[in-house]
């Protein structure tokens, strides 16, 4: 665990960067920290490593004051991870990854091995392990500091905005692979950023600071949507969080229904014959889904041709079966038919559902929480 | 030759005979001779310099103190006029200087009171280019490399020397080049000295008995004409050695490093 306690960084002019921060990170959780500008949320994160010393105030790890252990030993136990990557130009990747181990003392031969192993892990492959960093794009550069920072295994990770220098594509795909990373080693991490969504995505435990160094409120992401504190928590998480909300919410058993499909290459005609409204869905050799056709409004001269990439509106985004209502909810809305495509864990299509259909499940759940929420009102009151 | 029919000066003709005469090219006063005194000054200066403004300039990029009174200094320091400093510090340090021995052919006996303000002064003249450069190469580093390697642990030094150095090597090396082209240049004004050898003894030497066909004129240009290949040997030598030190990772960065503002004052074009 990382406890802040009663934390201060101020500056010779008087501002205060961190005002009287308390916090506690739990072990092998994400905790977000997440603020505006000027918040303090980076000075905050810094101090752990004592990039930064606070003015007063103590931060421990597992109990021990940081203040008491040499920066370069406290560091060497700490993964870090910055915006810019960060990596050393002059050296391969391999021996960027390999840093940490190094300093340690490792031989170089195992401190290679070990760096080939979080190449694999953090999704490289091993023909770039001889390159320079100048030669790797953006997102292939965060994910070798990431696998720099894991290195040595340390048991703490600090990550300053490691994902928002990468398009939101990109982004995306980090995030994901930083979970199913995090799902696997179970680090206890403080991640910051100034973006609520990344928070809301990543996060555990959501620190939300203001302009001053003060901390708003420190809770899970639901609570964070579902009961923001004050007026400046619910005024930063959005104007969305109600329908952001639905991102922790599972979809539990949707009625999907049967839609014909037919596959890339069929004849046209066949999907004339078959189409539903106007649309059909077109899959792939492997069932999954690759877009839909609007199949009714071919002429005889065109229906004579085969399903081709080029006539599939993309228009549609999908949604597992096991995923959340804010993702079905979405492929409904997207839908140029309407119908929103579910697939299964694999990426085949499972069937579809409809706006409405979602809808009747979130006015469930949200009945339920309504209940529950009179009930523990009710509790705290009494 | 017009200029030589002229002036009265042996023409270039006589200099290609200079350069055939095998007496001129062996022997304690033979160009060979006076090309190894070059090599032997040229390096024991710039290594000098070096040790000094390399570790000045990487602290100095390191910390970012005191680099505007090194830049001011440094640029001070190149509009010194390397024979008016000679002069003064013959007058100042030679009288205190009281080696008598010399050191095989290179240092003869009696030159070393010379040969120190000789030597001094293009030390003080090789300092500024190398210890620009080398500020410069470290500034130019991405601040989050520097950030990243604090970071992971490294100590100071550990950062200075693992990251921070080999990073700025291209640049180090460009002010060593600089450094060093200046001081094969500028070493022909040491032989104004007495007993300091080098090539400048036959430039120095050759203009004294000017119209002599066989020491004077023609000697001064060969000794000119040598300086300048040698200048350019050495140059050759230390972009090799630039090439084979440099990381290929910051090689396929350089033209970021290249476009830095530092080599607009690049010293070559003071030099001689």
């Amino acid at each position: 665990m990382i406890r802040f306690d009663s934390v201060t960084k101020g500056y010779p002019d008087g501002t205060l960067a961190v005002d009287n921060l308390s916090l506690d990170a739990p072990s092998g959780q994400i905790s977000v920290l997440v603020g505006p500008s000027g918040c303090g949320k980076t000075t905050s994160l810094r101090m752990v490593n004592r990039m930064i010393e606070p003015t007063s105030g103590r931060v421990l790890l597992d109990g021990r004051d940081t203040a008491s252990i040499e920066p370069a030993e406290l560091r060497r136990g700490i993964g870090y991870v910055i915006q810019q990557a960060g990596l050393f130009p002059h050296k391969t990747v391999l021996d960027n990854i390999a840093t940490v181990p190094l300093l340690l003392g490792r031989s170089k031969r195992e401190a290679r091995n070990r760096a080939a192993e979080l190449l694999e892990l953090v999704g490289l492959p091993q023909t770039l392990a001889g390159r320079y960093p100048v030669q790797l794009s953006g997102g292939q550069q965060q994910r070798v500091g990431v696998a720099r920072a894991l290195a040595a295994d340390p048991p703490v990770m600090l990550m300053d905005e490691p994902f928002s220098a990468v398009d939101p594509v990109v982004r995306e795909q980090l995030q994901n692979e930083f979970l199913r990373i995090q799902a696997e080693l179970s680090k206890t991490i403080i991640f910051v950023t100034h973006d609520i969504d990344e928070a809301i995505k990543l996060g555990d435990k959501i620190a939300v600071m203001r302009v001053g160094g003060t901390l708003a409120q420190f809770s899970p992401p639901a609570e964070l949507l579902s009961r923001p504190r004050d007026e400046f928590v619910a005024g930063f998480v959005g104007r969305d969080r109600g329908y952001r909300a639905l991102s922790f919410a599972s979809t539990g058993p949707l009625p999907l229904a049967e839609e014909p499909t037919v596959r890339l290459g069929d004849p046209l005609s066949a999907a004339r014959e078959r189409e539903k409204d106007g649309w059909i869905l077109v899959v792939g050799q492997d069932d999954a889904p690759l877009g839909w056709l609007a199949a009714g409004g071919l002429t005889d001269e065109q229906a004579k041709g085969s399903a081709g990439t080029d006539l599939l509106n993309l228009g549609g985004t999908l949604a597992t079966k096991a995923g959340t209502l804010r993702e079905a909810l979405d492929a409904a809305l997207s839908s140029p038919s309407g119908r929103g495509v579910i697939v299964h864990e694999d990426g085949r299509f499972a069937g579809t559902v409809t706006a409405s259909q979602v809808l009747a499940r979130i006015e469930t759940r949200a009945t339920r929480l309504r209940e529950g929420a009179i009930r523990s009102a009710t509790g705290v009151c009494s | 030759m017009k200029l030589a029919a002229d002036n009265g000066l042996p023409g270039l003709g006589r200099v290609v005979i200079w350069f055939n005469d095998p007496g001129n090219w062996w022997g304690s006063t033979g160009l060979l001779a006076h090309v190894r005194e070059h090599l032997v000054y040229t390096f024991v200066v710039v290594c000098t310099a070096a040790l000094i403004a390399v570790p000045v300039g990487l602290v100095i990029g390191h910390t970012g103190r005191g680099t505007t009174l090194i830049a001011g200094t440094s640029n001070a320091l190149r509009a010194v006029p390397a024979l008016g400093l000679l002069i003064f510090l013959i007058v100042v340090l030679s009288p205190r200087i009281h080696i008598r021995q010399g050191l095989g052919s290179t240092i003869p006996a009696g030159s070393v009171p010379y040969l120190i303000p000789a030597l001094l002064v293009l030390v003080i003249l090789a300092i500024p280019p190398i210890l620009t450069s080398t500020y410069a190469g470290v500034q130019s580093l991405e601040p989050a490399a520097r950030e990243a390697a604090a970071g992971t642990g490294m100590t100071p030094l550990q950062v200075i020397l693992k990251v921070e150095m080999p990073c700025s090597l291209p640049l180090i090396m460009s002010g060593l080049r600089s450094a060093t082209l200046q001081v094969i240049a500028t070493l022909t004004v040491a032989a104004y000295a007495p007993l300091v050898g080098g090539l400048g003894r036959l430039i120095v030497d050759g203009h004294q008995n000017l119209r002599d066909l066989r020491y004077g004129y023609p000697a001064m240009v060969a000794g000119g004409v040598s300086v300048a290949v040698l200048a350019l040997a050495v140059d050759a030598l230390l972009n090799l050695a630039q090439r084979l030190l440099t990381s290929p990772g910051i090689a396929l960065s350089g033209t970021r490093q290249r476009t830095n503002p530092m080599n607009s004052q690049n010293p070559v074009q003071n030099a001689g």
